[in-house]
């Protein structure tokens, strides 16, 4: 969805902080030991999010990614005014529906119908509009008689169905979303896909937290991406999960070599390096229908006896194109002592255009990770004419008499 | 890709919806956007079917499961009579200094009940409701004032019975003694309710709140006229600062109010001197000390989602 420059504003964050002050003394008998001076060494500062600028325009769909602890689930709680900010200021207007966690205050001795008008109250429906929307709550939700059960007796997956059909029934300008899209079925999940596109067709404006990348690309038409409480990249999407792939590797490089300073771990698994080759020439631009190969060069200083390698191609949007591994095809590699290497040969790689990025293992025969490069290697497709998507072919068009 | 498909869309319910929004104010969020107190007072009142929904959901999810139902917000405090009425009156002869023991003892235990019905399901209404105050913006004020209304629930029909019982056993007197009631409740409800509005935000920081306030609340019971007559309790503190502490403490003024309305056994010589102006006082300070405790709740309130 394109929204147009002049749309209104709907949230604006201006310098906006999030302290969170960690104590280390609950109770009132610690607290009156510790009282004054001598309180401030229990506590421990910890800024959970650091100066954010950010401006919301109507109908926007933006996404907030980053790893766990990035802060990303306090930003939304700031702009759902859940929290208050410890400095700067959060505005917005329009109603606001936060969809933080699925049936926030479903009462499990209440019925389905009494917690629907309890949960649509705390969404902002009066009792006339949650009235008038009851038929479409209950039919979204698909769960029949229940309806006058107690919500205790639900299934799981009937408790989240009723909890969204309420939530998405809402008339909210402003929707909030955390990690709460992947529920349900793959058909309700299908329901609630297709009424997000309405809301965005509406004009509505949807903010979500997910660690889902395809989600990403295919809901958000902006993502903003956070690291240690800062906003590290603020615009298209596929340039905001690109930055966050690196961050990702970066972080599991660092963990990598932290690991590697402890005394006692004798041998490390490498993935030395990947070619792209078709034929044997390397290979940078891979036109679809090519017979592409990729050479692992592994290592493995001590030795291991089994193991096994791990090809993955996702495309630029997170989507997972490809994938094989040598125990799926069953192959037994023999044992790994210093270098080899593994070379998979995928003839006629029928891709569309865009940019690919190809991630290698190594595993143990238990499919414990020993070695991962993550986006070690990238080609590009050009599209073939008159199409889109990640599979590649011509078409032809034509139109029989019949 | 999937953005193809948008390229088809109707431009009059987004052109709509942005005029609308455009119209609005852009405003700080969550607690912050009420501003004043008083602006937080009328958020609160906007959300009145909200707060109707959470004393329901407070009152049916209390009796849902059990048989007897609503009977139990009855049994409890009946039960409590009887002991009091046996142990306290026939067996410590108490009930020998006040005629109609029976209707003195259920008009102090149904307005203290008030009372700490009140405040005990206020220290804890926001803890209890944890959930929806870390994932929804809500004014937070609904769910003290949620455990005010369940209190009033019960304490209605604690009355409609205590009422019954004084007509049977003819102890009122019907006059204008009977108008104490309205001072009474009214003193006990804006206590009550300050309280639990402090006490409750409190406790979001300090869980030793709850315990704390239980042990008080089992104390200041017996600090009020409810199981003994208050002429008593004078003939002990004589006529100092003692006594007056003693009968301005705005749970025994209501208890007394009480007396006045229920019980008209007793004579004049059974109250203090100036019980309508004390009530007055009592409740001019309560409605300041109402205001005070929210103007505190508010500033407590920032934190409530982090520290739950």
């Amino acid at each position: 969805m394109t929204t147009t420059p002049d749309s209104p504003i709907v949230v604006r964050t201006s310098g906006a902080s999030k302290r969170f002050v960690v104590r280390k003394d609950n109770s009132l008998k610690e607290r009156i030991v510790t009282l004054g001076r001598a309180g401030r060494r229990h506590r421990e500062d910890f800024w959970a999010l650091r100066d954010i600028n950010l401006e919301i325009r109507a109908g926007e769909t933006v996404a907030l990614i980053g790893h766990n602890g990035s802060g990303k689930s306090t930003l939304l709680k700031l702009i759902g005014g859940i929290l208050d900010p410890s400095t700067g200021s959060v505005e917005g207007r329009g109603r606001v529906a936060a969809l933080l966690e699925l049936g926030a205050g479903f009462h499990p001795d209440l019925t389905g119908r009494e917690n629907v008008f309890l949960n649509a109250a705390v969404l902002g429906l009066s009792k006339e509009e949650t009235e008038a929307r009851f038929a479409d709550i209950a039919t979204f939700a698909g769960i029949g008689d229940f309806m006058d059960s107690q919500v205790k007796f639900y299934s799981s997956g009937m408790y989240v169905r009723l909890a969204f059909a309420v939530a998405i029934n809402t008339d909210p300008d402003i929707l909030i979303v955390d990690e709460v899209l992947a529920v349900g079925d793959e058909a309700f999940q299908r329901k609630c896909m297709d009424r997000i596109r309405t809301f965005q067709e509406e004009g509505r404006t949807i903010i979500l937290v997910t660690h889902s990348m395809p989600q990403v690309a295919q809901l958000a038409d902006r993502a903003v991406l956070l690291n240690h409480g800062e906003i590290v990249v603020d615009g298209d999407t596929n340039v905001a999960i690109a930055a966050f792939r690196d961050l990702l590797e970066q972080r599991r490089l660092e963990e990598l070599a932290s690991k590697k300073r402890e005394p006692d771990d004798p041998s490390h698994a490498r993935i030395v390096g990947v070619d792209l080759l078709i034929g044997d020439e390397p290979a940078i631009v891979v036109p679809t229908g090519s017979n592409l190969a990729v050479e692992i060069r592994v290592e493995h200083p001590t030795g291991i006896d089994g193991w096994l390698v791990v090809l993955q191609i996702d495309s630029e949007n997170g989507q997972v194109v490809f994938g094989t591994g040598s125990d799926h095809a069953a192959i037994d590699p023999g044992p790994l002592r210093g270098e080899r290497t593994v070379r998979i040969d995928i003839p006629e790689l029928n891709l569309g255009g865009g940019k690919y990025f190809v991630s290698v293992a190594l595993q143990d025969v238990a499919g414990r990770q020993l070695a991962a490069a993550q986006l070690i290697a990238s080609f590009d497709v050009p599209a073939p004419s008159a199409t889109w998507g990640v599979l590649g072919s011509t078409p032809v068009f034509s139109f029989p008499e019949r | 890709m999937s953005k193809m498909s948008s390229s088809i869309e109707p431009a009059d319910p987004r052109a709509a919806r942005f005029a609308s929004i455009a119209a609005l104010p852009l405003r700080p969020v969550g607690s912050r956007g009420a501003g004043s107190s008083f602006a937080a007072v009328i958020e609160v009142i906007k959300q009145r079917q909200m707060l109707d929904l959470l004393i329901r959901r407070d009152l049916k999810a209390r009796y849902k499961d059990s048989s007897l139902g609503f009977l139990w917000a009855l049994i409890r405090p009946l039960t409590q009579l009887a002991i009091y009425y046996v142990v306290l009156g026939q067996f410590l002869q108490a009930a020998r200094g006040i005629p109609d023991f029976a209707v003195y003892i259920f008009a102090g235990l149904t307005v203290y009940g008030l009372f700490s019905e009140i405040v005990l399901g206020g220290v804890g209404s926001i803890v209890s409701n944890a959930a929806l105050v870390k994932k929804v913006y809500l004014p937070r004020e609904v769910f003290p004032l949620a455990s005010v209304g369940g209190a009033l629930f019960n304490f209605v029909i604690q009355g409609v019975v205590l009422l019954i019982a004084a007509i049977l056993f003819g102890s009122m007197r019907f006059g204008l003694n009977l108008l104490y009631v309205v001072p009474a409740i009214l003193i006990v409800v804006t206590y009550a309710t300050a309280l639990a509005l402090l006490l409750g935000a409190i406790n979001v920081y300090l869980r030793d709140t709850q315990y704390l306030t239980e042990v008080i609340m089992l104390f200041l019971m017996w600090a009020s006229p409810i199981v003994y007559a208050w002429v008593m309790a004078r003939d002990i503190l004589g006529d100092g600062i003692l006594l007056e502490l003693y009968t301005n403490n705005p749970i025994t003024l209501a208890v007394l109010g009480f007396h006045k309305t229920f019980w008209g056994a007793g004579g004049a010589e059974q109250y203090p001197g100036d019980l309508l102006l004390r009530m007055g006082i009592a409740l001019a300070i309560g409605f300041v000390l109402l205001a005070g405790a929210h103007v505190v709740f508010r500033r407590l309130q920032g934190n409530f989602a982090q520290e739950l």
